[in-house]
């Protein structure tokens, strides 16, 4: 099978095997399918683009074309062990209410987002005074669908004011770990762990 | 294209009577059948297609009457979407429909037909004669059941009130329940049937001719609500209908007239206006939540199926906020389900005509 991405890679390997999963923003539905294939997961998904949703259920998954800002308040509260929004959070029009229906519906939840307080940004913004694209960071301010961006340091400080609980946290550059201290400056991705 | 392999045309006579929703019951009730492919031996192949409103059992092989190809052979068939190398594929033509199944125009016990003795039928009623069938064909599970428009509602009814019968849903460009504007729709047909005298209260069948008039003004009304105004405007336009100018009179001036008088006239040659009457009311009546405490949710309580629903953009009959309320109602129930939006220029007649995405939907979902 095609590697998964990074921090695709990183969820996998920590949901427990057997257990109930929605994943947020499942895109053609890679995660979704090793959590199926390799780790016997009851999953589901819900996501924006139809020909993602179409894909998905042609390979067999179950997924409801929506937006996670308004179609999350359907599903019902602690339905799932681990609700899943991987690098999606900064496409939401509000992050804040996102992540908590996230852990209404999940005992659990994964969250993974771009760092933009990477050091690659920073530099980008300072020297050339221009939004940065970046090869996590692609596309054009006027195109990109990243709307809410924020730095690891930002989301901790939301999950604080939140009072929700770091179970966990991983920071990548590639496929490479960053240590918690020097995150913020050196992690391109963050993936966290919450729960209530 | 290959065609499909027609294995079985048959008319099944039910041997019990039939209870319906109004609380009568039907004694003799023939369905008229078509199979394609055929059943394993573990008999856990089959997957039972559900027709419109005017379709027919007639999904992949030639119809009798206007010869023109099943209303489905671009989907049922080797190597298509519903492939039926791989499945026993079953179409039966509705309770009330004019096909070879019972319905008003079929005859009662004195001999003549029922006409409009035949009793109010609902899309429940449909289901149970479809059940009755796989009862008859020793088929207890099906791998799925496909259905769009009425098929579609018919699928849903299935899932809910036989759980046991299926393990998969497909329903496209359907809803759980007719809307007042889906049922404002239907009554200007049924009026336009009533108010030709040539129905002569639903007892034309000795007269040689029925209220043809009134029955095509009914399929052109309906027929408008399966295109889109993106649709109608591309195919005619303002374009006349051969001829540069305007008439000043009331011929079909407009090519959209004489489009829409055509298929009007043609519909005329294939159904029964009674079996229209009958079959509206059966849409009009369904609220699949009505049924179950007025919760959609609690409609699928004992299902274990596999849900997928599908609509389509421009549909403005069924529109999408009614799959998506349905998708939503199952996810509150916690059953596997699946649900798009797909991009279509045709309008609800978009699940009959060519639209790649659905065909790779179809195909991956059955699949399983």
């Amino acid at each position: 099978m095609i590697a998964l991405r990074p921090d695709l890679a990183v969820i996998a390997q920590h949901v427990a095997p057997g257990s109930k999963v929605l994943d947020v923003g499942c895109g053609d539905g890679a995660l979704m399918l090793a959590l199926r294939d390799e780790r016997h997961c009851d999953a589901r998904g819900l996501e924006i683009d139809p020909a993602n949703v179409a894909e998905c259920v042609a390979s067999g998954l179950s997924v409801i074309q929506g937006d996670a800002d308004t179609d999350l308040a359907f599903y019902p509260d602690g339905a799932v062990d681990y609700a899943i929004l991987s690098q999606t959070l900064q496409t939401t029009m509000r992050p804040r209410q996102v992540l908590g229906e996230l852990l209404r519906i999940g005992q659990k939840a994964f969250v993974s987002f771009p760092n933009f307080a990477h050091w690659r940004v920073r530099l980008s913004l300072l020297w050339g005074g221009r939004m940065p694209v970046t090869p996590q960071l692609p596309i054009a301010w006027y195109e990109t669908p990243n709307i809410h961006f924020s730095s690891i340091d930002d989301f901790r400080a939301l999950v604080r004011e939140m009072d929700v609980k770091v179970e966990d946290a991983w920071f990548l550059s590639g496929n490479q770990r960053r240590s918690a201290a020097a995150a913020n400056l050196r992690a391109e991705h963050a993936i966290f762990l919450l729960s209530k | 294209m290959e065609t499909a392999i027609l294995t079985q045309s048959e008319t099944l006579t039910l041997p019990r009577p039939l209870a319906l929703d109004c609380g009568r019951s039907l004694e003799g009730v023939q369905v008229a059948y078509e199979a394609y492919g055929s059943l394993s031996a573990s008999r856990d192949n089959a997957v039972l297609i559900l027709h419109a409103l005017t379709g027919d059992q007639h999904v992949a092989s030639p119809h009798p009457i206007t010869g023109k190809p099943g209303w489905w052979a671009r989907m049922v068939g080797p190597s298509l979407p519903i492939d039926t190398d791989r499945f026993f594929v079953i179409c039966a033509n509705v309770l009330g429909s004019c096909m070879g199944s019972t319905g008003p125009a079929s005859a009662a016990a004195d001999g003549a037909p029922y006409a409009m003795r035949f009793p109010v039928i609902t899309i429940r009623d449909m289901v149970r004669a479809q059940v009755e069938l796989l009862g008859a064909l020793g088929i207890e599970q099906l791998h799925a059941v496909v259905g769009g428009s009425m098929g579609g509602m018919q699928a849903l009814s299935l899932a809910a009130n036989f759980p046991e019968r299926t393990s998969a849903a497909l329903i496209i460009a359907a809803t759980a329940r007719h809307s007042a504007q889906n049922i404002a729709f239907h009554e200007v047909g049924r009026q336009a049937i009533m108010a030709d005298p040539a129905w002569r209260g639903g007892d034309y069948y000795a007269h040689g001719k029925g209220p043809e008039k009134g029955l095509s003004v009914a399929r052109m009304a309906a027929h408008i609500t399966y295109l889109s105004e993106a649709g109608l405007t591309d195919k005619f336009g303002r374009n006349l209908q051969d001829r540069s100018e305007k008439t000043f009179g009331f011929d079909a001036d407009f090519q959209v007239e004489s489009y829409l008088r055509h298929q009007g006239i043609a519909f005329t040659d294939r159904f029964d206006a009674n079996s229209y009457l009958y079959i509206t009311r059966a849409m009009d009546y369904f609220d699949l939540a009505e049924e179950h405490g007025g919760k959609l949710a609690n409609a699928f309580a004992g299902s274990s199926a596999r849900f997928c629903l599908v609509s389509f953009d421009t549909d403005w009959l069924y529109p999408t906020t009614e799959s998506r309320q349905i998708a939503h109602a199952l996810n509150a129930a916690g059953k596997p389900v699946s649900f798009m939006e797909l991009s279509a220029p045709h309008g609800h007649d978009s699940f009959l005509l060519d639209v790649p995405a659905l065909d790779r939907v179809i195909a991956g979902f059955l699949r399983q």
